[in-house]
């Protein structure tokens, strides 16, 4: 059976047809639904093995960002939210549907989903939207789907005005300690640099997951650089020798193939 | 009760119509307001203050373009139509294939691959601007945003070219009621970064310049590119199929738009004409976007027979526009409204922003309002299109305006102007050559308008999408100067989509070359990323048409406009005029700014993997410069940069030129070239410092080699701002091959990149120049270092 995923438009996404194609890319099934049609009960989640929450400015990104949408998740979509990430479905939230998903309490979720918001995404350190590629390392984690491409270093832009990841000291350790913290930002060689983090988030933060590791989001955009030649140096690269973010994508469907579908 | 007012005109004086024109704001001349008496006198009744504003908005400057449309008598003889004689004509004898809708809907629109078109349109927004820096700026965006979708096309690049007072222009000099040329940036910037971030619509062309002449009016020219499958284009509305207004609400902002942006800005501008500012909502147009793609794709045909943007006019021009032939009646009440309280003639004029008119036949309109209803966005039928040739308008059920078509679009007389035109004296000034060359490059470097713009750059999102193959900014560190942007539109093909801008108000002292040169360079830089079937569109930005010689620089411009495009082979496709861009002082004086002509240059690449950027690649390869070297000096940056006054404005050798572009597109196709940037601002020194910095890459050049005529001065070659010239790294091995394409023109092996990181020039006597590149680069991205 092949992999199903559910790619979800509200009002204000603005990267769902890049997305939609890294899923189909990665060999997926993608539907690309509005948030109305499952409000409405006529997309129902449980037909799907990934939901994703693409990049935008949700409801325009009014009261912050992803704040509204985060609502709209816990309240009107609660129930098959939790039925998903109960049967270990996985959950992937990009840029504004990272926020979303910290907003709505899904992530980290130390307490349980939908509990309460443990963390948020601020204004950038700069004060002001920035554009700009960056170097993420993935990490060990409890995160499974992704364990697979630890230490793999990808290089994918930043689109955001509020991606600065800040949390109390008590939340931060516990992410720190037990593997939350999937994504970092890092320097081209894959260390930990004040330097190449675009936004001044803590301990250079730029992905986490749920305790289950079956939901993650992070604030970069991999399905920007899903083939070499969105790469902002293609022109100097060897041609062959460029690692694109398609593997993460691929990392998502192989594991739901295994596990779930 | 309708709450109408009738106008008395048809028993007025001279005197009274010009009063009636002033207190309605109007901006209508004594022969467009006797052309109204005569046809009330005709019909036998006066106006309602809703027909009147009608009229005075379709025969705005602004809608109707009359000084382009409108006989001007120069001292050559007598010119019918700028439009007709010139731009159009240009096009009509190319004759294009390619080209699908040409000067004939709200953007013009050209064939890519298979059924996939591109639609093109570039818009100015400069009035509002003025009063309001981020609104003005991101309406300006959201408009031309409408105008793509209008077409039924979605957006997949927002360009912007930009231009302000100097940063640093004195507060106590500012006249009054104008803003700091910093406070104006600040706040158009951010009001197209939050437009287009928002509607997901990668702003990635453009320019910013400054200039004196901006103080008091500040331009902002929005553009904007979208993709369609062509086969799903429509713009027949019938009688009987409905009108439905969709979007956002009709509030009282963007009042008589159209008509303030015809006029002179003066102190007052902002009390009178404040309500004249859209308020922007760009979740809203995205909504619309949405809902709007879905009611093109869904079914076997669209749902609409015709749809166009509500912009400037209102629904007055909308609805007026699409009535054109046929005939329409609008319910006004039906409109929904932000807030209760607005008199019938403000609901037709209202310019609230994201708002589009679909004509629907009846049996689709079911489907229709349920995509509108699935996606959040408000869709109401306030009407339906006749076949009265009448455009008749109600409120609760009382007419309100009933207008013969034929006499709202044909009835306005056409203005006949003056224009003078005397060629300036041209004459390169001589003044003693400076020592320091690389220390003035280190300044010129430096200065606002070749300066790194990265600090706005990164504030708008040019990667959402994900087409964008070659990116504004480029190189080993992603911050060197691209030339042209390149997007790839469709998942299955390599087919890209090449754009670029030429514009240079510092040669506006002499209008047909500058002409030529913004033609040329809009062109050379999409030839310098590998674009080629360039077609162009022309924005002019001027002063009052009513002085002589203002238009007369204008018909100068125009003519090298037809020129220029003849000889490049590049169709004009689209194109827009803002005038009266003036401040008028309390003591009666004016400031106007200089006349400024953008070019934007729209060029495909049948494969964007051959595409190439400008940093230089690997030390070791020889550099070429192509193009003769002249002395042309005259509005530099090296003169204004040292102070020195006169010289002679570049010209284009039009025969060559194509020529030249032609083998650096085949140069490219051919693999031969491994970097090529265009020669502009600054001439060859400039750009062989930015290819240094952006690749990382010394170089060693010898001016001696350089192909040029009637120079023998190091600093002229370096700096002089000659047209159709490339900078080009060529593969090694590959020299003869590369010589050969250019085999009769001026192309030159002039030296070789290196891997340290200096850049030397040798002299004509063998003085050697010589700097870091690291040093040049500190100082071409410390100016915007905000």
């Amino acid at each position: 059976m092949k992999v199903r995923t559910l790619i979800l438009r509200v009002p204000g996404t603005n990267c769902d047809q890049e997305t939609v194609e890294a899923f189909e890319e990665a060999g997926s099934h993608v539907d690309l639904k509005h948030i109305n049609s499952l409000i409405r009960d006529s997309t129902r989640l449980d037909d799907y093995h990934i939901f994703c929450i693409p990049g935008g400015f949700s409801y325009g990104d009014d009261l912050g960002a992803g704040k509204i949408l985060a609502c709209q998740l816990k309240y009107r979509l609660r129930r098959p939210i939790e039925r998903f990430i109960s049967e270990g479905k996985i959950i992937l939230g990009i840029c504004n549907g990272f926020q979303a998903l910290v907003k709505a309490g899904l992530l980290p979720g130390l307490n349980g989903a939908f509990n309460r918001q443990e963390a948020t995404l601020a204004l950038n350190e700069g004060g002001l939207f920035v554009d700009r590629w960056v170097y993420v390392r993935c990490e060990e984690t409890r995160c499974k789907p992704l364990n697979s491409l630890a230490k793999t270093i990808f290089y994918m832009p930043v689109n955001h005005a509020e991606g600065r990841f800040i949390a109390p000291p008590s939340i931060l350790d516990v992410l720190e300690d037990d593997g939350y913290i999937v994504f970092r930002y890092v320097d081209p060689y894959g260390s930990i640099s004040r330097e190449w983090n675009p936004n001044g988030s803590m301990n250079n933060i730029a992905g986490i997951c749920n305790m289950d590791g079956n939901i993650v989001g992070l604030m970069p955009h991999p399905e920007k650089h899903i083939h070499q030649y969105t790469h902002p140096s293609w022109t100097r690269l060897d041609r062959m020798s460029n690692v694109n973010c398609l593997r993460l994508f691929k990392a998502l469907v192989d594991y739901a193939y295994t596990h779930l579908a | 009760m309708a709450r109408v007012g009738i106008i008395p005109v048809r028993d007025a004086t001279d005197r009274e119509l010009m009063d009636i024109s002033g207190r309605y704001m109007l901006s209508l001349s004594l022969d467009e307001m006797k052309a109204i008496q005569a046809y009330f006198r005709s019909i036998g009744r006066d106006p309602t203050d809703v027909e009147l504003n009608t009229i005075a908005q379709t025969w705005s400057e602004h809608c109707y373009h009359k000084t382009f449309k409108g006989i001007i008598e120069t001292e050559d003889g007598v010119i019918d139509s700028l439009l007709e004689s010139y731009i159009f004509k240009a096009s009509r004898e190319l004759a294009k294939p390619w080209c699908l809708v040409v000067f004939e809907d709200n953007a013009g629109i050209i064939g890519l691959e298979r059924d996939w078109a591109i639609a093109v349109k570039v818009e100015t927004h400069n009035h509002p601007t003025a009063l309001d820096p981020y609104g003005g700026a991101g309406t300006g965006t959201g408009g031309v945003f409408r105008d793509v979708i209008g077409v039924g096309a979605r957006p997949i690049l927002s360009i912007d070219v930009l231009f302000f007072g100097p940063l640093d222009y004195p507060y106590e000099l500012l006249p009054q009621g104008v803003m700091h040329p910093r406070r104006v940036m600040r706040g158009a910037v951010a009001g197209i970064r939050d437009y287009g971030n928002k509607m997901g619509v990668p702003t990635a062309c453009g320019a910013i310049g400054f200039d004196e002449g901006y103080v008091c009016n500040p331009l902002v020219y929005a553009g904007c590119v979208g993709i369609m499958p062509f086969s799903r284009y429509t713009r027949k509305p019938k009688p009987g199929d409905l009108i439905v207004l969709a979007g956002g609400r009709t509030g009282r902002d963007g009042l008589r738009g159209v008509t303030f942006a015809s006029t002179e800005l003066t102190p007052d501008s902002e009390r009178v004409s404040a309500v004249s500012v859209q308020i922007g909502n760009p979740i809203e147009e995205k909504k619309l976007l949405d809902a709007i793609m879905r009611s093109r794709d869904e079914y076997s045909e669209p749902l609409y027979s015709a749809i166009t943007d509500c912009g400037g006019g209102g629904l007055s021009s909308a609805v007026g526009e699409m009535a054109r032939g046929i005939g329409a009646e609008v319910e006004l009440s039906l409109v929904p409204l932000k807030y209760r309280g607005l008199e019938p003639w403000e609901i037709w004029l209202s310019e609230s922003q994201e708002r589009m008119v679909l004509a629907v036949p009846e049996e689709n309109i079911d489907r229709l309002m349920r995509i509108f209803g699935e996606e959040d966005c408000e869709a109401t039928v306030i009407g339906r299109f006749t076949s009265t040739r009448r455009l008749k308008v109600y409120y609760d059920g009382e007419v309100v305006c009933d207008l013969d078509l034929e006499f709202l679009f044909k009835g306005i007389p056409r203005v006949r102007r003056k224009a003078y035109w005397k060629p300036p004296h041209e004459e390169d000034p001589d003044f003693p050559m400076p020592e320091d060359l690389m220390d003035i490059l280190k300044h010129m470097l430096s200065d606002p308008n070749i300066a790194s713009k990265e600090w706005v750059i990164r504030q708008y999102d040019h990667e959402v999408q994900a087409r964008m193959v070659v990116k504004p900014m480029v190189g080993i560190h992603g911050d060197g100067p691209s030339d042209a942007c390149i997007l790839k539109p469709l998942r299955d093909s390599w087919i890209g989509v090449v754009v670029s801008c030429g514009v240079n108000p510092k040669y506006s002292s002499h209008p047909y070359k500058m002409a030529l040169s913004v033609v040329d360079e809009s062109v050379r830089n999409n030839v310098a990323v590998g674009g080629r079937r360039i077609a162009l569109l022309d924005n002019f930005s001027w002063g009052n048409p009513e002085r002589g010689e203002t238009l007369g620089a204008l018909v100068e411009a125009v003519k090298g406009c037809y020129d220029a495009a003849k000889a490049f082979d590049t169709p004009f496709i689209s194109g827009k005029d803002s005038l009266y861009n003036e401040y008028r002082l309390p003591d009666g004086s004016y400031r106007s700014i200089p006349g400024t002509l953008l070019i934007t240059a729209v060029g495909i690449i049948p494969d964007v993997r051959r595409a190439v950027t400008m940093d230089f690649k690997e030390p070791g390869n020889p550099i070429y410069i192509v193009g003769n070297t002249r002395c042309e000096l005259g509005g530099s940056y090296y003169y204004s940069t040292i102070g020195v006054r006169g010289g002679i404005i570049p010209s284009v050798d039009l025969k060559n030129a194509k020529l030249i572009m032609d083998g650096i597109v085949e140069a490219i196709d051919l693999g031969y070239v491994k970097s090529c940037h265009d020669c502009s601002e600054g001439g060859l020194a400039v750009a062989l410092a930015e290819s240094c910095f952006s690749g990382g890459l010394g170089v060693e050049v010898w001016l001696s080699e350089v192909s040029r005529l009637d120079l023998a001065r190091d600093d002229k070659i370096l700096f002089s701002e000659s047209n159709s010239r490339f900078i080009v790294e060529v593969r090694r091995g590959r020299e003869d091959d590369f010589e050969k394409i250019f085999y009769g023109l001026p192309c030159r092996k002039i030296g070789y990149t290196t891997s340290g990181s200096r850049l030397v020039i040798h002299g004509l006597d063998g003085k050697i120049y010589e700097e870091d590149i690291w040093v040049f680069k500190k100082a071409w991205k410390s100016t915007f270092n905000w």
